[in-house]
């Protein structure tokens, strides 16, 4: 159907646009591996494996990193039971409400995370919730929620009611139905959008600054250190790890979810 | 008295599980509202809830001398942000806004425009995961690059000097509004480091909208005579305006409402963001912080209601 040719010029737009993409990407693989212990000249100096020694050897590193690892698995559960309910309440039924409550779920990523950060800021201190642990587990969880929304709901669409209906005729009971039909059908999809939910709480700094207290979480371990300029190459490994760790799901998702209608991830955070 | 063997158990359990299940097929909407009871409570209560208490805690009254929120009602901080100090941040965090959401549109055109007319098959789905895996790696990290890049002596300097733009640059950073005395301390800066973090969230929308496009649509234009420039005037580009208008709903809001890349690159100056961290956290002054919230909750509910005019809600 496009019989005619891109263009030179089209061409490279697009493909430089590509490259403006991931340019900066490939800078913070490159420089995790620079000799200098405190410039960013550029080009590199030498190559050494000896700074990821270093930083794994550090205490505060591997602190925020468990720390991070933790709030981000309970946050996914947490988002892969609420979004799944809330999946398998709208995707069928009309009901009065509906539209609200589809705006609802995502309201947290559609307003700046500021707001969301502040507001759950606020009500921790009416109520005399310490931050810690659990609140930034609460913020996290409530934006993590309609990106598992989001895939399910789609597969949801795409699976026939007939099945469920099949099933329940020959004798399955509800569980039975959910654990032998529903569950593999939705299987790939929840997976995906539990993989992009950990990406993204993983990586989230905005919300948390508001509500972590004292914790300290890798994103805003990696902030703190902007303005340490002598940790320079611990900083640079840190960051490649975080850079491998958010972008290594959205492949695992696109490939679990490469043949339905709606691709996990373009829905944006 | 029946013996209770595992197979009895089992099958008094199945038939507890068999009356729940038609129990709830045949009432749709107590199976409905156990559905959605969990989420429901999270979010009215703890999201709704927070959201309404801080816009309440809006109109409370801040004491600069004792330095404490009191609950006495007053619209002081909704007028204060109209005061000169106040409303130059909003038109800095605005301005920025627009600029980047424009900016963004121009550079993501011809990408998405060559996705989706000039790639099938492996090249998209190249393209699709090349545009898909930078949005989603880390926010703080990207900003990391950029401070490297834009650093003193870092790649964008050797690049400048290798190329002999350097006249060039010191001219670009001499314009008042846009420059500053280096690239990572300049308006300029902080524009680019925008556009290069939000890039990806205008690419896709408008890939969607051109991909929805008809081919025979462009056959048409170009049966009844248009010139492939004509055609991309009259026809392409007003069918992909709401694919722009879908993505500048993410560039806008979010540069409205950043304040880890003010902080990072650019001149000094608070954008909305920082101010609203600095007024809750170093100050305290939780009443002046939900204020200021409201600027950007009321400034992207306008928004919203100009593009959905555009049919941005169509293209999302």
């Amino acid at each position: 159907m496009h019989s005619e040719k891109a263009s030179l010029g089209l061409k490279i737009a697009a493909w430089g646009g590509l490259v403006f993409l991931h340019f900066p990407i490939f800078i913070i693989f490159l420089y995790a591996f620079n000799t200098e212990d405190a410039a960013f000249s550029f080009p590199p100096q030498g190559f050494t494996l000896d700074w990821f020694s270093v930083a794994f050897a550090r205490e505060d590193v591997l602190e925020s990193i468990k720390l991070s690892l933790q709030i981000a698995s309970i946050a996914t559960l947490i988002a892969m039971v609420l979004g799944t309910l809330a999946a398998a309440a709208l995707y069928r039924r009309d009901f009065f409400g509906k539209e609200s409550i589809s705006m609802l779920l995502i309201l947290p990523i559609a307003l700046p995370g500021i707001i969301t950060g502040l507001a759950l800021l606020a009500a921790f201190k009416r109520f005399g919730i310490e931050p810690g642990v659990m609140t930034i587990v609460i913020g996290h969880a409530t934006f993590c929620v309609v990106i598992v929304y989001n895939n399910v709901i789609a597969r949801f669409r795409r699976t026939s009611h007939s099945l469920i209906e099949a099933s329940m005729d020959l004798g399955a009971d509800g569980w039975q139905t959910f654990r032998y039909i529903i569950l593999p059908n939705l299987s790939s999809a929840l997976l995906a959008g539990g993989m992009l939910a950990f990406a993204l709480s993983f990586d989230e700094i905005i919300v948390t600054t508001f509500t972590a207290g004292h914790e300290r979480t890798l994103p805003l371990w990696l902030l703190n250190q902007l303005s340490r300029p002598r940790d320079v190459p611990v900083t640079n490994v840190v960051a490649m790890m975080v850079m491998l760790v958010t972008m290594v799901p959205i492949l695992g998702a696109y490939y679990l979810t490469k043949s339905s209608e709606s691709v996990a991830g373009s829905g944006g955070k | 008295m029946q013996i209770s063997t595992p197979i009895a158990v089992a099958e008094q359990r199945q038939g507890v599980m068999n009356r729940l299940s038609s129990l709830l097929y045949r009432k749709p909407n107590l199976y409905l509202s156990m559905l959605l009871i969990p989420p429901l409570v999270w979010f009215g209560a703890i999201y709704l809830g927070s959201l309404l208490n801080l816009l309440w805690q809006g109109v409370y009254t801040f004491d600069d001398f004792s330095m404490t929120v009191l609950p006495e009602l007053t619209t002081a901080n909704f007028t204060a942000l109209f005061q000169p100090a106040n409303f130059d941040i909003i038109v800095r965090t605005v301005s920025m806004a627009i600029a980047v959401s424009i900016g963004s549109a121009l550079i993501a055109f011809p990408i998405a425009y060559y996705m989706a007319r000039y790639t099938t098959g492996k090249t998209k789905a190249f393209f699709y995961i090349a545009v898909m895996m930078p949005m989603w790696a880390s926010y703080i990290v990207k900003a990391y690059a950029w401070t490297l890049l834009l650093a003193k002596g870092g790649v964008a300097q050797w690049f400048v000097e290798h190329m002999g733009l350097t006249p060039l640059l010191q001219f670009i950073l001499g314009i008042p509004g846009v420059g500053g005395s280096t690239l990572s301390t300049s308006h300029l800066g902080r524009f680019f480091v925008f556009i290069y973090i939000w890039l990806p969230f205008m690419i896709l929308p408008i890939q969607a909208a051109l991909e929805r496009l008809p081919p025979s649509l462009l056959q048409a234009s170009s049966d009844l005579g248009a010139r492939p420039w004509q055609t991309f005037v009259q026809v392409i580009l007003p069918l992909s305006i709401p694919g722009i208008a879908a993505g500048s709903i993410f560039t806008f809001s979010l540069t409205l409402g950043d304040f880890i890349v003010p902080q990072l690159i650019g001149p000094p100056g608070y954008f909305i963001g920082s101010m609203v961290y600095a007024q809750q956290g170093a100050i305290g002054n939780m009443p002046m912080a939900a204020a200021f919230t409201l600027v950007p909750i009321v400034l992207i509910a306008i928004y919203l209601s100009v593009v959905k005019r555009l049919g941005a809600f169509d293209a999302l």
